[in-house]
């Protein structure tokens, strides 16, 4: 499946990019590239197996993951708001939604 | 003055030194590590592991006292609200972070010209590239500025530059080491890594960070070994498996000779060298970007200007405040990473690429299983080839991905692996081989790594480095 320019501009936008048309222009043939090179993979027949399961190891997935629901501290309002590029009244501001 | 606040002041004033050429730093703490000296001096606790020891911490790891940039615009001078469990860990052993690390922006690449605080410089020839992604904490060891630091792998972001730069470095078992704090770019593949200039350096340092950590669920109940009893240990008897059909297409000469070499030292060592097949290995790099670009693509998601780090002014609405954000913030490789996610699990395609991965992942897995009956730790080289010029590959992502075809299957499989130096290319640039181990085995990855280091040491330094500074060892 060869990678056109429109593809690349809806991607973008799926991701929350926005790309000049010099962008558009770099990255189609190189994407194209790379998925012509991942697809390589289609010369392995995998009907019969099983996907792996994230990154976990054997003992990873026997790994006793669930506590005691009791509260714990947290950050706290003010330190969570510490680096927000615009914050008030313990609140995160963004512009308008609509 | 006391004694660790001058070896420090001293260190810092390498790291200053050098840093203007190598750029390996993005930030050097001056101000805080020379307090924290002090501090240490007074505190009576003298049975800390590294108590005094300077560390340099690649950029993409939480640190309270100092910025947390993951070499990107869109986090700039964010200064996280914690520490990382694994810097936590450091500190009460005693450790002094003396600053953060330049590093490929969110860890993507292999060059370190992905940075969006310019390139770091290798010290063995200062017109190529120290690797990457961890290339500043690789190049802060490598010129003698520290011993040890912390890097990142996600695909052999610690083993490719530990090769480019002649140093040793580790990437543990998935769930060895917790990543509470290590900002997430491929969460099933991701592990802290560690550079030192010798396997007992980095065996020192695991020592401390290794473990379960209730912050990070992934972390394993594994029982933490003594590394330092292990690494004496003869090799004797150890068997080294040689996947032979992996030294051909792409490898070069060189490279491929200093690594064969390498395998007669081990076997004149006492080692058993067998064959091994890993058949599956040459798809490695196709699995793994596929799936390391589609987890970040939905990691990197969060970066979107309300919570942390840039925001971009005057959009009149919330979703052109997200775009215009993401868009001046990123960097070109990570723009085109977090399309290529977007692209496999786009709707049409998961099945035909992220779903297919995933199975031939598996299939990554099983041959590392299968080979593991007849050895110990398969010896490959680390890289293709030594550390290449500035500028060689930065056109070409496809060939820059493939820097990592020895190194990604690891993280494909979880397993641990070492790259340790072997020798020196005609133009004297380092090259590294690299032992890959079952799941939980870096005692045995450094024990080997350890006795070949000591056998077999580089027989040439950096141009660039501090020689007029001997970096003490532990007493421990």
């Amino acid at each position: 499946m060869a990678i056109t320019k429109e593809d690349i501009k809806k991607i973008a936008k799926l991701a929350h990019l926005e790309i000049t048309e010099e962008e558009v222009a770099l990255y189609t043939p190189q994407m194209a590239e790379i998925v012509a090179y991942v697809e390589q993979l289609n010369e392995l027949d995998t009907e019969n197996i099983e996907p792996a399961i994230g990154g976990l190891t054997p003992e990873g997935e026997a790994t006793q993951t669930r506590r005691e629901d009791v509260p714990h501290k947290s950050l706290g309002q003010e330190l969570a708001l510490d680096q927000a590029p615009l914050a008030s009244h313990g609140h995160f501001r963004v512009p308008k939604v609509l | 003055m006391s004694e660790i606040k001058s070896k420090i002041e001293k260190t810092l004033d390498n790291a200053e030194k050098l840093n203007e050429t190598l750029n390996s730093f993005l930030t050097i703490e001056r101000e805080y590590a020379t307090k924290r000296a002090e501090e240490l001096e007074i505190s009576a606790n003298e049975n800390q592991s590294l108590r005094g020891v300077a560390i340099a911490v690649k950029d993409n790891i939480c640190t309270r006292f100092s910025q947390t940039s993951c070499g990107s615009r869109i986090l700039g001078n964010y200064q996280p609200q914690y520490n990382a469990t694994a810097v936590e860990k450091l500190l009460d052993a005693g450790a002094i972070v003396i600053g953060k690390t330049n590093m490929d922006e969110f860890a993507m690449g292999s060059s370190n010209e992905n940075s969006a605080f310019g390139t770091v410089k290798n010290p063995w020839d200062t017109m190529r590239v120290p690797g990457g992604s961890s290339g500043g904490s690789a190049v802060a060891v490598a010129s003698n500025v520290v011993r040890v630091s912390l890097g990142s792998e996600t695909g052999g972001s610690v083993r490719q530059p530990a090769s480019f730069c002649g140093i040793v470095g580790l990437k543990p078992t998935y769930g060895r080491i917790s990543r509470y704090g290590l900002v997430a770019f491929a969460s099933s593949l991701d592990q802290i890594g560690i550079f030192g200039q010798t396997a007992k350096d980095v065996a020192e340092v695991l020592q401390v960070i290794a473990g379960r950590d209730k912050y990070d669920a992934t972390t394993a109940e594994t029982e933490v070994p003594n590394y330092a009893a292990e690494l004496e240990k003869e090799i004797k008897g150890k068997k080294i498996g040689v996947p032979r059909a992996l030294f051909g297409e792409g490898l070069d000469e060189e490279v491929r000779n200093s690594v064969e070499q390498a395998i007669e030292n081990y076997r004149d060592l006492g080692a058993e060298i067998v064959d091994v097949e890993l058949p599956n290995s040459k798809y490695s790099i196709a699995v793994y970007y596929i799936l390391a670009t589609a987890e970040a693509s939905s990691n990197l998601a969060r970066f979107d200007g309300v919570r942390y780090g840039f925001r971009a002014e005057n959009a009149p609405k919330l979703r052109e405040m997200y775009m215009e954000t993401r868009s001046v913030g990123f960097g070109a490789e990570v723009k085109r990473r977090i399309m290529l996610g977007t692209y496999v699990l786009s709707s049409g395609y998961y099945e035909a690429y992220y779903a297919k991965a995933q199975k031939v992942r598996t299939l990554l897995k099983q041959d590392f299983l299968n080979a593991f009956e007849k050895c110990d730790v398969i010896l490959t080289p680390t890289a293709p080839t030594v550390a290449f010029k500035i500028g060689e590959k930065s056109d070409d992502p496809l060939a820059m991905y493939l820097s990592d075809i020895y190194t990604a299957s690891a993280n494909l499989a979880g397993i641990p692996g070492i790259s340790v130096p072997c020798g020196l290319s005609s133009e004297g640039l380092p090259i590294g081989l690299q032992l890959a181990g079952k799941n939980w085995s870096e005692d045995v990855l450094l024990n080997l790594a350890n006795v070949y280091g000591n056998e077999f040491p580089l027989k040439a330094k950096p141009k660039l480095a501090i020689t007029d500074y001997k970096i003490e060892q532990n007493p421990h």
